[in-house]
């Protein structure tokens, strides 16, 4: 598969890609690389694994990291309340301490988490390690060692070597800056706000029925909102929701009712300050501007 | 469209090329090692490498790693690769000898560049380190001063030991920020499922004893920027006093002095000798007294110490009354900056001690929104009142 053809069957799924996306997409599968996905929230960073996995035809593991995410939560973690049991009945039936330390410590009783998941499938999944920049840097780099090795130790049960090796792609927002180790251990894509033309084909493929006027409508004013002073810009999902809003009030144009275009205002603005950034004239204007 | 560039007849190869390339986005800023250079090559292997536009997409997604290098890697793509049909020979690493190599003269070395300031024949704006009247423009607060003053006549022993203690209760009043992550602990709020299996399969599979677990305490680090300038010179004594106290007391704090530019002071202070650590501090801070540059202390800071120390248990405290002499967006453009490592910013300033004090000075107002706490202080009895104020952090 070259890069053009992985556009096109991503575009076929439903996911408009830049030239350079795809590019780092299709040399992150060929070279076996993670990739590490950027851009401000709201612009389908996530939505690039899902997919991803639908072209793939793969399964999607998901990991959300967060702040204090620790190896029980991303990794493995024993069922503790069944082994218990499991000794308790164990004793009751006269079973011994050796062979009841093999069969707690299988892998009947043990839990997967995400990472470990995604090393033993049979067919490659896409592991997404979503807003990677929110867990700890201890944690970057436990999941450094997992990038490069591809194998887990449990210490009661030895190390477990990846089946397949899964496509990995890691998505980060700026929370904070990354090392510059996990940096360079990836293939890097910055997603930015798509242009006008990728937008408009964004809105079309979603909503097909929807008008040429409204849709040329709708995007230029979203991309003149994102020009604005905000605190924080409407990425594609809020335009999305902004055109179906529309759809939903059977508006034809966006000019034709104030009222209506303040009301709906609300799935792009999501806070107080840049709802008193955009009163309803200046929206007003950048709409008639859009028309 | 511009032309690709043509190489020298007598040119090794692609994997020559591809060095040039490397050395030439590395004269650019860019960090790459010499493992990326073979991960491009396999990449070129993997795609149309005779394509311009496909080979500026892979090189991009393998040796860019954040936003900024993206946005300036097309611009350094097409300078090498798409020079106008030029013969480039000197791109060939071995056909372009280090000048650090063999010539040893620093100037030769920087040339034109070097000229910005200290030199003779070219008087500047007056913006330099050692100019008095390069234009005849002599602002007071603009030029640094470059009389030596002994710290120890400001800065008395009693003082430092008054302010190690409060040092102490300060760094004690960070240290409770809670991790998430939980750890086996005497008396713990969670049963440490791990442990008790372990230890159960002594006793036959009956859990005797139920270890704990708990959120340990993970200790903040202190890094402190103190200003130095002339305008901060009657505040002086207690900050450094306190800069000295807090190196004394705490091990993994961090100090800094500015005033036109950026100086390490951590390992001056933890001199064993209070007052041979003073000593120390006189022979770095030359040009104590002199003029501010927050803006340009701050952004150097965060582009180079800031790198490597300041992270998400961080505080950094910043000592300033915000009188700067550069533009106020330095200021928080840097704020911006350090803020992106997770890190907790502090701004004392000693004049919001004064009545009817507003942030009023243009740097001190952009500032503002990237503080996590703004405070007076300028006395020790202040610094110490900070204490229940941090905690809080």
């Amino acid at each position: 598969m070259t890069w053009t053809t992985l556009q096109t069957a991503m575009a076929e799924q439903g996911y408009i890609a830049s030239g350079d996306l795809a590019m780092a997409l299709h040399l992150s599968l060929s070279l076996g690389r993670p990739l590490l996905l950027e851009g401000a929230a709201g612009v389908g960073k996530t939505e690039v694994a899902r997919v991803l996995a639908a072209v793939q035809d793969t399964q999607l593991i998901r990991l959300q990291c967060y702040e204090g995410l620790d190896a029980a939560q991303a990794i493995y973690e024993w069922n503790y309340q069944r082994q218990l049991l499991a000794i308790r009945a164990a004793s009751e039936d006269g079973e011994t301490g050796k062979t009841v330390e093999a069969r707690i410590f299988s892998d009947e009783f043990l839990l997967e988490r995400p990472l470990l998941k995604a090393i033993r499938q049979d067919k490659a999944p896409v592991l997404l390690i979503d807003e990677i920049d929110r867990a700890d840097e201890e944690f970057e780099a436990y999941l450094l060692e997992i990038l490069s090795e591809f194998q887990v130790t449990i210490p009661e049960m030895g190390t477990i070597s990846a089946t397949t090796r899964p496509m990995v792609i890691l998505t980060a927002n700026g929370t904070r800056d990354l090392s510059d180790a996990l940096r360079r251990r990836c293939l890097y894509a910055h997603v930015p706000y798509p242009d006008l033309e990728t937008e408009l084909s964004i809105l079309v493929t979603r909503y097909p029925d929807i008008t040429d006027r409204l849709c040329a409508q709708i995007v230029a004013f979203v991309q003149s909102l994102r020009k604005q002073e905000l605190e924080k810009k409407p990425g594609i999902a809020e335009m999305l929701d902004f055109a179906a809003a529309l759809m939903g009030l059977g508006v034809a144009d966006l000019t034709e009712d104030p009222a209506i275009l303040h009301a709906t205002l609300a799935t792009l603005l999501k806070t107080q300050r840049d709802r008193d950034a955009i009163p309803t004239e200046i929206a007003q204007r950048l709409a008639g501007k859009a028309a | 469209m511009t032309r690709v560039t043509k190489f020298a007849a007598r040119d090794p190869g692609p994997a020559a090329r591809m060095a040039g390339f490397v050395a030439h986005l590395r004269d650019n800023g860019l960090r790459l090692g010499v493992g990326e250079t073979g991960l491009a090559l396999q990449a070129l292997a993997q795609i149309n490498a005779a394509n311009p536009n496909d080979a500026r997409r892979a090189l991009k997604s393998v040796f860019t790693g954040c936003a900024e290098e993206a946005a300036q890697f097309d611009g350094l793509f097409n300078s090498f690769w798409m020079n106008g049909g030029r013969v480039k020979t000197r791109m060939m690493p071995t056909a372009t000898p280090s000048q650090s190599d063999n010539i040893q003269s620093t100037r030769e070395a920087r040339g034109e560049t070097s000229g910005s300031s200290g030199d003779i024949s070219t008087p500047d704006g007056g913006t330099g380190e050692a100019e008095s009247d390069g234009e005849g423009k002599l602002v007071a607060t603009d030029v640094a001063n470059l009389f030596k003053k002994d710290l120890r006549d400001l800065v008395q022993p009693e003082d430092i030991a008054e302010a190690e203690q409060i040092a102490l209760r300060l760094g004690a009043a960070l240290r409770d920020r809670r991790s998430r992550r939980r750890k086996a602990a005497r008396k713990g709020d969670q049963i440490h499922f791990r442990k008790v299996m372990r230890q159960s399969l002594a006793t036959g599979g009956e859990p005797f004893t139920l270890p704990k677990r708990q959120r340990p305490d993970r200790t903040l680090r202190i890094t402190a920027i103190c200003d130095v300038s002339g305008s901060m010179t009657v505040y002086s004594r207690i900050f450094l006093a306190f800069l000295a106290g807090l190196m004394r007391a705490d091990a993994r704090a961090d100090a800094y002095l500015f005033h036109t530019r950026l100086v390490r002071i951590t390992e001056a202070l933890r001199d064993k000798d209070a007052l041979r650590a003073l000593a120390r501090l006189s022979l770095l801070a030359d040009g104590f007294a002199g003029g501010s540059r927050i803006g340009d202390s701050l952004d150097s800071f965060a582009a180079t110490y800031g790198r490597r120390f300041v992270d998400n248990r961080t505080v950094v405290m910043i000592l300033s009354d915000g009188y700067d002499t550069g533009a106020p967006e330095r200021i928080s453009d840097a704020l911006v900056r350090l803020k992106q490592r997770g890190c907790k910013i502090i701004w004392l300033n000693p004049l919001k001690g004064w009545d009817g004090y507003a942030p009023t000075a243009r740097a001190m107002a952009g500032a503002l929104p990237h503080l996590d706490l703004f405070r007076a202080a300028n006395t020790l009895d202040d610094l110490a009142a900070l204490e229940t104020e941090l905690a809080r952090l």
